[in-house]
């Protein structure tokens, strides 16, 4: 299992959560991997989001490897000017 | 990529070569999006709404279409329908549907043989209205009484009992902030305001568009981005992606304020309608009141710090006004406001919040500037009343490797402190202050990013090579990728050409953003030369005799590598390049990839400011940018970049502003009333390059051009605050708000 940290305002979907646990090995299946388990962030997933691990921001790559020792942090995707 | 694996010791990266477009441009022979011309090329100009918020009654465009020399008419009627999500928010800032939502919104178009033809049609449009209440503060927007905008806008994440103008919402944040408060010498709390400012490109949003019936079109554009034009147009128009070919004009400046789309999905709604090309350009007043300035802001941000400087807690309500559409950037606000320090107690919070007002558009590190000025206002307060310095305080609580961020994860090798102990030293720091100057300074943050990607290396005969990248060159992105490619080949930099390529000729690539390009495309053109090497280093082998694994590249040579490899002369490119064709074809190198180690970065800068109490004019006798770039591949470019951000700070922080009347429309729409800097309001700015590789790059890039921008706001406002002895809490600092803060003062 990995630990995914959530940014505090989707709390309200996961039940007062803001750390929770999802089988994956990869970036992609900790995005499935939480709607699955909490289908109230399938719009929040949906709408953009990147994802830290152990400090690397992943913008888009699902493929990415994720480990159950891995920091993993949900964020709001990134872009720029 | 490991540490161990980065390269660190450069023939070419570092050096200072011209630059490549250098001569076209001051020839006058580079192409930009308004020099382009096609056989039959008609003129299009667009009816813009009067009104701030106003239901379309009705259009007609029968006594336009009557008139000699027009030849297509276009409204809402001539888009694509049934469109959701961002496509359909754009369509809506293109082309106004049933609602026009802010002064200058499109609201139908006209193409005539002349330009002058088609804006005199224009004016025979009839457009029925019915007025309806507006507002544009974004303050206001958010009270129980404000006109609701677009009901039903607001997504999931909006807690309930918020105003339907607040259409997302943000929070982050760690530890717990009440008991960082407690443990706090001095809490200081404030309020801060800042208007909308315009990227304020030169060259206004222009281009040339055709559209067959077929469904086939060509599109010539200034864009930073053309797979993006390519793709929002194609969904606008309803055609297949594929077909819609676009190429990127040369561009003057974008800012971020080029990564969508405005008049191109309309061009081309006209040249369908009329079978011909049809050219548009936006006036300087078009570019103004329709295209995408920053969000306003209103901020509140409490920082709790203890005697010996150490920051107990920090908390910040940023709300952000975007226009009519969802998307300011507040969890940009948000999660940047507190990057730079390491705190154990940090929450921060983001309201999006729509208002009768263009779309807001990206503009260099979007969201961050504004944090920055808020939460660097008070970290100044602070030092300020426990009498500390302003940078050892900085230092104190500096963000470094394995720092948890504010926003969440921890920091990898990033170049904060390196920064902040350059600023330190640097001579400006110490500089003594004339009377009636202060000074100011400021970290910032952006995170940076990569994107998908695609670069094609192909090798010349003679030995020379083309490279085509997808990402439109806006800050020097063709000397760079021309000093990579080089350094990879070993090759001179004069023997690589660098072209951006349309989108027929590669893969997708990303909008030119994100401080993206120099990492990204520059990353996709080391490993395209790399394939080049390996492909060389093939022919060679079969040239010699010997296994592949035993020749390797060294100073652009083929050279036999290891004890039984043989002796062989070395193979320059050009020996191998010259019988291509008969050695096994063609060679090329290309990749294709969404490299995700952009690196995060940071900046500091120190300012001087001198405030006139008479009149409340602002100088800026001396401006230092000191910033981490990883590794600067070409320096000049580097500290042009910094030099800009510095540049456009200084006019968000003293002038810039869009000023709306109580009837909601815009006031100062051209560059006379819209006060951005110019030469004589800029001191030289000085730069120091600060070099602290970034791991997920192979020569330790990082993006610089974005995180220049962030610092400015602050670092001037705390300049000003301390040389007018009064603080200032709301930008643009112009000489009638300091006089008010002076005489509110006394």
């Amino acid at each position: 299992m990995v630990e995914v940290n959530l940014w505090s305002g989707l709390r309200s979907l996961t039940g007062g959560k803001q750390v929770v646990e999802v089988e994956a090995s990869t970036v992609g299946e900790v995005l499935s991997g939480l709607v699955k388990a909490y289908p109230q962030l399938k719009g929040p997933i949906e709408a953009g989001v990147s994802v830290a691990v152990d400090g690397r921001i992943i913008a888009s790559g699902l493929t990415e490897p994720v480990s159950p020792g891995s920091e993993v942090y949900l964020m709001q995707r990134l872009k720029g000017g | 990529m490991a540490l161990d694996d980065r390269k660190s010791d450069f023939t070419f990266i570092g050096t200072r070569p011209d630059r490549p477009d250098g001569l076209d441009k001051v020839t006058g022979r580079a192409k930009f999006g308004a020099d382009a011309v096609a056989p039959g090329m008609l003129f299009g100009a667009i009816v813009r709404s009067p009104h701030a918020h106003a239901r379309i009654v009705k259009i007609d465009t029968s006594k336009a279409e009557a008139m000699k020399g027009v030849k297509a008419v276009v409204t809402r009627a001539d888009f694509a329908t049934g469109l959701t999500g961002e496509f359909w928010n754009v369509q809506e800032n293109v082309m106004a549907g049933d609602t026009a939502l802010y002064d200058g919104h499109a609201v139908a178009a006209v193409a005539a043989n002349s330009a002058l033809d088609a804006r005199d049609a224009a004016k025979l449009i009839e457009i029925e209205y019915e007025v309806l209440p507006h507002v544009t503060d974004v303050d206001k927007a958010m009270e129980a009484d404000a006109p609701v905008i677009r009901d039903g806008t607001a997504d999931g994440s909006v807690p309930e009992g918020m105003h339907p103008n607040v259409v997302r919402y943000h929070e982050s944040g760690h530890g717990d902030v009440a008991a960082g408060f407690a443990a706090a010498d001095l809490v200081i709390e404030d309020s801060f305001k800042t208007e909308a400012t315009h990227q304020g490109y030169i060259e206004p949003h222009a281009c040339l568009a055709s559209l067959g019936a077929d469904g086939k079109g060509e599109l010539w554009c200034t864009t930073q981005g053309h797979w993006y034009a390519q793709k929002h147009c194609a969904a606008l128009l309803g055609i297949e992606t594929s077909q819609l070919r676009v190429t990127a004009s040369e561009i003057g400046g974008g800012f971020g304020g080029k990564t969508t789309v405005f008049i191109e999905p309309v061009a081309l709604a006209l040249s369908r309608k009329a079978n011909r090309p049809v050219k548009m350009v936006m006036s300087r007043s078009e570019v103004l009141r329709a295209t995408g300035p920053t969000s306003s802001t209103s901020m509140d941000v409490k920082i709790g710090m203890t005697k010996d400087g150490t920051i107990t807690a920090a908390e910040g309500v940023f709300r952000l006004q975007g226009g009519a559409f969802p998307g300011a950037p507040m969890e940009f606000t948000a999660m940047c406001a507190f990057a730079p320090y390491a705190l154990e107690n940090v929450r921060q919070v983001g309201y999006d919040v729509i208002a009768n007002r263009p779309k807001q558009a990206a503009y260099r590190a979007p969201g961050s500037p504004m944090a920055a000025f808020a939460v660097e206002s008070v970290i100044d307060l602070l030092c300020q009343q426990l009498d500390l310095d302003p940078v050892e305080v900085r230092l104190k609580n500096a963000s470094k490797k394995g720092t948890k961020a504010s926003y969440g994860p921890r920091f990898d090798d990033i170049g904060l402190v390196e920064c902040l102990e350059a600023a330190r030293d640097h001579p400006h720091y110490s500089a003594q202050l004339e009377q009636g100057q202060g000074r100011g300074i400021s970290c910032g943050f952006w995170f940076n990013h990569g994107g998908e990607t695609s670069v094609s290396l192909a090798l010349s005969e003679d030995g020379t090579v083309q490279v085509s990248v997808g990402t439109p060159d806006i800050g020097g992105s063709r000397a760079s990728m021309a000093l990579m490619a080089s350094e990879t080949l070993g090759i001179p930099y004069e023997n690589i050409r660098v072209t951006i390529a349309d989108t027929a000729t590669l893969g997708y690539n990303d909008v030119s953003h994100g401080s993206r390009v120099t990492y990204a495309s520059g990353l996709a053109t080391i490993k395209a030369a790399q394939a080049a090497i390996a492909e060389m280093c093939k022919r060679a082998a079969a040239k010699w005799g010997i296994p592949e694994d035993a020749v390797k590249w060294e100073d652009g040579c083929a050279v036999p590598s290891g004890p039984n490899a043989g002796d062989f002369e070395p193979l320059a490119m050009a020996d191998i390049t010259a019988d291509m064709g008969a050695t096994g074809g063609p060679i090329s190198g290309h990749f294709e990839a969404t490299p995700e180690g952009a690196g995060v970065s940071f900046g500091v800068h120190i300012v001087d400011a001198q405030v006139d109490p008479e009149t409340g004019k602002t100088s800026i006798p001396r401006y230092t940018v000191i910033q981490d770039a990883g590794k600067a591949i070409h320096p000049a470019y580097v500290e042009g970049q910094f030099q800009g951000g510095a540049a456009q700070g200084i006019g968000w922080a003293l002038n810039e502003e869009y000023v709306y009347g109580e009837d909601g429309r815009l006031q100062n729409a051209v560059f006379l009333d819209y006060r951005i800097p110019v030469a004589s309001d800029l001191p030289m700015i000085d730069t120091v390059i600060v070099e602290v590789p970034n791991p997920g790059h192979p020569y330790g890039v990082r993006g610089v051009g974005e995180t220049g921008i962030v610092p400015p706001l602050a670092a001037i406002a705390n300049a000003v605050s301390r040389a007018a002895g009064v603080r200032m809490f709301e930008l643009p600092m112009s000489p009638p708000r300091i006089l008010a803060a002076l005489k509110a003062d006394g």
